[in-house]
C-alpha cells in the first residue's frame, strides 16, 4: 500500500496527459465530425464526395498509422509540410480519426429523423438552420447517445497510443516504474485509472439517457 | 377579383415518368371552405403539398393572397419567387398532416410557441398566452406540459392545429386530419375543424369524411387521375354528382 501510495503522483501525472488527450479530443472532433455529417448528407455532390472520401481513409486506416504519418511523414510533405510537436501532432491526429467516427455516427441520427420532422418545420416556415438547430440535432442527441457513449470509451482506451510518439501518459507513466522498480503493481494500479475513466463516462451517459427519455412514450 | 386567396392555374406535377397532376386549376376565395374527395392515388395529396412548396410543380401558376409563389413562362421554365419571399407567402398557408408531426422531443406549449419564437422572433411572454388561448379552443389546455407520445391521435391532432394556428394563417390546409385515427377519436377534431370554418377561416380539406364534406364544406372537388374532374357546391354535388367516377365513389364510401 504504502508503494502504491508512492508511486501514485507519477501515475497521476500520466493520467493527467491522458486526460487532457482525451477531453481536447472530445471537444474538438464532435463538432468537426457534426460538420463532416452535414456535408456527408449535403445535396451538393462534390461536398458529399470529399467527405465521404474522407471518412473512408480515416476509418480505413489505422489510427496509430495515422499518429505516426502526421508527426513523422508530414514535415516532409511538399507545401503543407509543418512539423508538429508530440503533443499537437497526436491531437490532431486524434481529432481528425475520431471525428470521422462522430461524422459516421451523426449522420445515421440525423438520417434516422423522420421526414415529417422536416416537412412539419418547413410549413411553419422554419429555414434548413433553424430546422437543425431546434428539431433535427435535438432529437438526433438522444438517439446517438448510445454510440456516442461507446465511441467515447473506446477513446478513452486509444488515448495510450500516444505512447508511441514517447508522451508521458498513464500507459508509459505506469510502464517506467514498472522497469525501474521491477514490479507489475503500476500495471494494475493504471488498469484502475483507465477503469474509473470509464465507469464514470458510462454513469454520465446513463444520466443522459435518463434525462432524455422524458419525452419518450 | 383580388381577394381570391388560393389561384392555381394549370398545375403539372410527374414523379419521373409518372403525371401526377394533370392542368390542376383552382380559385379559391376568402372564408371558402372546399373539401378535396377521390381515390387513393388521385393526386390529392401531391396537390396540397404543390400549394405550399413542399413540392416544385413542373408547370403552371400558383398565386397566393394575390402574390406569386409560382409562375411559368412562354418557354415552360418554371420559376418561383426568390427565397425569403417564397418562405413569407408559404407562411400565409398552415398545413396539418395526416400523421400530426409533431415535435416529440418539446412539450405541447413548446410545439406551439416553438414557430413564432424562432420564425416571427415573437417574445416568450407575448406568445405564451397565445398559445394558452389557442389550447383553451382546442380542449386541451390540462396538456399543456405533457410530450406528444402522451396524447392520444385526436389529441396529437387537435395540438397540430393549435401550432399551425399559433403562425396566425390565412388560410389551412389539411390533408386527411382523421385518416390516422381510430373512429372514435375523429369527432373531437372535426368538431375543431368545424369550429375553424365557422370562424370564416379559408380552408382546403382533403378527406374522406363524406359526412363533414357535405355539412362544413361550401364547394367539393372530386380529384381523379390527377384531374379535377367535378368541382361543384357541396349540397348539388352530394345530392347528385354528375360524373359517373364521382358517383361510383360516394356508393363506395356510403
Ligand atoms: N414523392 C413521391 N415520389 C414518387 N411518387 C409519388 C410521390 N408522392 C406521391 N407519388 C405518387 O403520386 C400519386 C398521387 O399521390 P398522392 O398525391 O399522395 O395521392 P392521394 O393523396 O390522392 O392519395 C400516387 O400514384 C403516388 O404513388
Ligand atoms: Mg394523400
Amino acid at each position: 500500500m504504502d508503494y502504491i501510495l508512492k508511486i501514485l503522483p507519477q501515475l497521476v501525472e500520466g493520467a493527467g496527459v491522458t486526460l487532457q488527450v482525451f477531453l481536447i479530443t472530445i471537444v474538438l472532433s464532435m463538432p468537426l465530425g457534426l460538420a463532416l455529417a452535414l456535408g456527408r448528407i449535403s445535396h451538393w455532390r462534390p461536398l458529399s464526395t470529399a467527405v465521404n472520401g474522407y471518412i473512408w481513409l480515416m476509418r480505413g486506416t489505422p489510427l496509430m498509422l495515422q499518429m505516426l504519418f502526421i508527426y513523422f511523414a508530414l514535415p516532409f510533405v511538399p507545401v503543407i509540410g509543418i512539423r508538429l510537436p508530440d503533443f499537437p501532432a497526436a491531437i490532431l491526429a486524434f481529432v481528425l480519426n475520431y471525428a470521422a467516427y462522430f461524422a459516421e455516427i451523426f449522420r445515421a441520427g440525423i438520417q434516422s429523423i423522420d421526414r415529417g420532422q422536416y416537412e412539419g418545420a418547413k410549413v411553419l416556415g422554419m429555414n434548413y438552420s433553424q430546422t437543425m438547430r431546434r428539431i433535427v440535432l435535438p432529437q438526433m442527441i438522444r438517439r446517438i447517445l448510445p454510440p456516442v457513449s461507446n465511441e467515447t470509451i473506446t477513446l478513452v482506451k486509444d488515448t495510450s497510443l500516444i505512447y508511441v510518439l514517447a508522451m508521458n501518459d498513464l500507459l508509459r507513466a505506469a510502464r517506467g516504474i514498472v522497469q525501474r522498480d521491477f514490479t507489475t503493481s503500476p500495471f494494475v494500479v493504471a488498469a484502475a485509472f483507465y477503469l474509473i475513466m470509464t465507469l464514470l463516462l458510462t454513469w454520465g451517459f446513463q444520466y443522459l439517457e435518463k434525462r432524455q427519455a422524458v419525452c419518450d412514450e | 377579383m383580388n381577394d381570391k386567396m388560393i389561384k392555381a392555374h394549370a398545375l403539372h406535377k410527374r414523379f419521373g415518368q409518372h403525371e401526377v397532376l394533370k392542368s390542376v386549376s383552382l380559385e379559391m376565395g376568402k372564408g371558402e371552405v372546399i373539401a378535396v374527395i377521390g381515390p387513393s392515388g388521385s393526386g390529392k395529396s401531391t396537390f396540397l403539398r404543390c400549394l405550399n412548396h413542399l413540392e416544385t410543380i413542373d408547370a403552371g401558376r400558383i398565386e397566393i393572397e394575390g402574390e406569386v409563389l409560382a409562375d411559368t413562362d412562354a418557354a415552360g421554365h418554371c420559376r418561383y419567387a426568390p427565397d425569403p419571399e417564397l418562405r413569407r407567402i408559404c407562411r400565409r398557408m398552415g398545413m396539418v398532416f395526416q400523421h400530426f408531426n409533431l415535435f416529440p422531443h418539446m412539450t405541447v406549449l413548446q410545439n406551439i410557441i416553438e414557430a413564432p419564437i424562432t420564425v416571427k422572433g415573437m417574445r416568450r411572454e407575448e406568445v405564451i398566452p397565445k398559445a394558452e388561448a389557442l389550447l383553451a379552443k382546442v380542449g386541451l389546455s390540462a396538456k399543456r406540459d405533457a410530450y406528444p407520445g402522451r396524447l392520444s391521435g385526436g389529441q396529437k391532432q387537435r395540438v397540430a392545429i393549435a401550432r399551425a394556428l399559433a403562425m396566425e394563417p390565412d388560410i389551412m390546409l389539411f390533408d386527411e386530419p382523421t385518416s390516422a385515427l381510430d373512429p372514435e377519436l375523429t369527432g373531437e377534431v372535426l368538431r375543431t375543424m368545424r369550429e375553424l370554418a365557422e370562424e370564416h377561416m379559408t380552408m382546403l380539406v382533403v378527406t374522406h369524411e363524406m359526412g363533414f364534406a357535405r355539412e362544413v364544406a361550401n364547394r367539393v372537388i372530386f380529384m381523379d387521375q390527377g384531374q379535377i374532374v367535378e368541382e361543384r357546391p357541396a349540397a348539388e354535388f352530394f345530392a347528385s354528382p354528375a360524373h359517373p367516377r364521382a358517383r361510383a365513389f360516394l356508393d363506395n364510401m356510403l
